[in-house]
């Protein structure tokens, strides 16, 4: 290590241990935003030491679950750098390199619009590449801005970078054209699939020439099995696919696995397809890294789930189940696990801070629709908790069914009386409201903080 | 009575909830005995004057928007005629454009619009993003204000003697300067103001409802009944809040 890297690193080190001790947020970002600011060049210099080198993972949707999920994977093998509570800037990536000494591998979630720079600055053995929704367009632009910046990082990749696909998403399967190190990986089970796209659905019309894609399925939002009837773009084969699923309501799924070294089947305990789709993700960057079929399969068993996006929590003789919910497609999968079993009690928080997303329009484009006619009562709280309740009411519940209960403790506390015994109250978050709970929570001693984390 | 709702390209027009606006429409108008029916009107499908007393267009992303582009403008003539027979309209954001004469791109490219409203749309550099909050007097000597959220790159310039919807209170509006945001021709509306617009603006909803059921009837504007719309306005307040703390600066 160079002098003046050794005491960069050092003082950013320090800084992060106060900023923990004095219970400000865990220090995820401090030290990296200290080291980023006196030096962005030690990214560089820190991921190049990495001997294993560097693996990113982006996406709208699945970031956080699917960087864990193989951080779960490759943490048997590895010492990882893993920025694992979600501060996915380049400040974010700082810190975990900085607070991991003796790492050997990188792992990191890069925020969509960072995916340029961080890739620039850590050259990365394997980069993971899910999905693009729509999501918080006050603070991400359009789709197409976001899929342009893509664009352009995946021409500065190096040549032996493999680039990891979702075959499924049409705008994100068009980027590994013509590249050679590929690997692309799907969901293939059409006894999943919705019988419609979406409201939401986004990139409905072809990459090549702008005709609606027929779905043969169509499984989250516009992932799915398209074809161009037009001008024949079309899904391309599967290298990595999750087959025979099976979904368990709010516990959890089974699938087979099918890859280039062989299949193994997979037990998961976090509900809905859209993990299934994070968990071949994660899966497919494993293989890439040179994983085994049995390491996957081991990884994915073990994994329970990541920071704030799908935790149980028993209260008394209670489960509270939070389920994050921060754009169209991910609310829309949040509600689609809880089709099989809808619970009687649901608590939906919707903030509108930056880290929400200040627009909250977003909320129609969600298809609470065909929930509200059978749950039982809904406590709307958040900032923006009366926009909440007069969206629910629009889309059909009742409103005595309704409670507007701004504060998020008196919700929680609200929620928590009005299920019964032995049964699950289930509470649907946005990003800010997950992280003011977790945080009336963690008073309670009910959770730890999140940087101390669950086990890898 | 029934109000027949034309509904342009919901397939590619419906970012910032536009269904919002037609769920609110329909709950409003079925809770004062009237039954809204909707058409979609997609690429190719005409707009025949008389036959709908409600046009509605959304907004979209860049993409969405050019591939509907050309269609719209087509349209025109049609959309100008509904309107001039008494239509009552709402256009937003990537809507409300395209009812201009047309946008001007940065190379100075003007793609065509229906020309219903008297403005063209410039690219700008810039976003112009936040909530907003409007004073509006669409009959004389009434006031409300509206409250929205706006995200828009183009700067909509409305002709010397053009009718805005309202005047900036908070927030950017048509195109940062003039203090003017939207669009008013007879009973057709336009507005960058999405969030969806009517959930939280009630008064708004029921004079387009007014308007189409004056279409409908041949008459005038009924008076609708009064809902409580407590909620509404608890949600119009936070927002109003929001574009007084936040809201674009000029």
């Amino acid at each position: 290590m160079s002098v003046r890297l050794g005491l960069e690193t050092m003082a950013a080190r320090a800084v992060g241990t106060v900023s923990r001790a004095a219970g400000r947020g865990g220090g995820t970002t401090l030290p990296g935003k200290l080291l980023w600011k006196v030096d962005p060049g030690a990214v560089d210099a820190l991921a190049a030491r990495l001997s294993s080198g560097v693996a990113l993972v982006s996406a709208t949707n699945g970031k956080t679950t699917t960087t864990a999920m193989a951080a779960r994977i490759l943490g048997a093998e590895h010492r990882l750098a893993w920025n694992r509570a979600g501060a996915n800037l380049l400040s974010g990536v700082a810190s975990a390199l900085v607070s991991s000494r003796a790492a050997d591998l990188g792992l990191f979630e890069v925020d969509e619009g960072a995916l340029p720079e961080a890739i620039a600055r850590t050259r990365p053995r394997a980069v993971s590449l899910a999905n693009l929704f729509r999501d918080q367009l006050d603070r991400y632009g359009e789709l197409e801005l976001v899929a342009e910046r893509w664009r352009t990082a995946v021409r500065g990749l190096p040549d032996e970078t493999t680039l990891v696909v979702n075959a499924d998403d049409p705008l994100v399967a068009d980027l590994a054209e013509g590249r050679e190190r590929v690997l692309r990986f799907g969901v293939d089970d059409p006894r999943h699939a919705r019988p419609a796209l979406q409201h939401a659905a986004d990139s409905k019309y072809c990459v090549r020439c702008g005709t609606p894609y027929t779905y043969a399925a169509a499984y989250v939002g516009h992932l799915g099995d398209y074809r161009c009837t037009a001008c024949g773009h079309a899904r391309p084969p599967l290298d990595v696919a999750a087959r025979e699923i099976d979904l368990n309501g709010l516990t959890g799924s089974r699938f087979r696995l099918e890859g280039p070294l062989g299949d193994v089947d997979v037990a998961l305990s976090l509900p809905g397809l859209y993990n299934v789709y994070n968990a071949v993700a994660a899966a497919s960057l494993a293989f890439a890294l040179g994983a085994s079929p049995a390491a996957v399969r081991d990884g994915l068993a073990a994994f329970s789930a990541a920071f704030g996006r799908f935790e149980r929590i028993p209260s008394g003789s209670k489960t509270i189940v939070v389920l994050l919910i921060k754009n169209p497609a991910a609310a829309n999968e949040a509600l689609r696990t809880l089709e099989t079993g809808i619970p009687p009690v649901l608590v939906v928080a919707l903030n509108d801070a930056i880290a929400d997303g200040q627009d909250v329009s977003w909320i129609w484009d969600v298809d609470f629709e065909p929930l509200l006619p059978h749950v039982g009562r809904v406590v709307a709280t958040g900032d923006r908790a009366a926009e909440l309740g007069v969206r629910l009411v629009y889309g059909g519940l009742p409103e005595d069914r309704l409670e507007v209960v701004p504060p998020l403790e008196a919700a929680l506390d609200r929620g928590l009386e009005l299920v019964e015994a032995g049964t699950d109250l289930v509470i649907l978050p946005t990003y800010t409201a997950m992280l003011a709970l977790r945080g009336i929570l963690t008073k309670r001693g009910m959770v730890r903080p999140y940087w101390d984390g669950a086990a890898p | 009575m029934i109000v027949r709702v034309g509904h342009l390209y919901p397939d590619y027009l419906n970012i910032y909830a536009d269904r919002g606006n037609i769920a609110v429409l329909t709950r409003r108008a079925a809770l004062r005995g009237h039954e809204l029916v909707v058409d979609a009107l997609g690429i190719g499908d005409p707009v025949q004057p008389g036959e709908h007393d409600l046009l509605y267009v959304g907004g979209g992303q860049d993409r969405e928007q050019t591939l509907v582009a050309p269609d719209l403008a087509e349209k025109g003539l049609q959309i100008r005629e509904a309107v001039a027979s008494g239509a009552a309209l709402l256009a937003v954001c990537g809507g409300y454009q395209l009812l201009g004469r047309g946008y001007r791109g940065r190379d100075g490219a003007l793609m065509p619009g229906a020309a219903l409203f008297a403005h063209e749309t410039v690219a700008g550099t810039t976003r112009m993003i936040g909530d907003v909050l409007l004073e509006c007097e669409l009959e004389p000597g009434v006031r409300h204000s509206l409250a929205g959220f706006e995200n828009h790159a183009g700067r909509t310039l409305l002709d010397p003697g053009a009718e805005p919807l309202g005047r900036v209170v908070h927030g950017f509006g048509n195109d940062g300067e003039s203090g003017f945001e939207g669009c008013r021709v007879g009973r057709a509306v336009g507005t960058y103001l999405h969030g969806p617009l009517l959930p939280r603006n009630p008064w708004l909803a029921d004079w387009l409802l007014g308007q189409a059921l004056a279409h409908a009837s041949g008459g005038d504007p009924p008076t609708l009944e009064a809902l409580p719309d407590e909620l509404e306005a608890e949600a119009f307040r936070v927002s109003a809040e929001r574009a007084r703390a936040r809201g674009g600066r000029r």
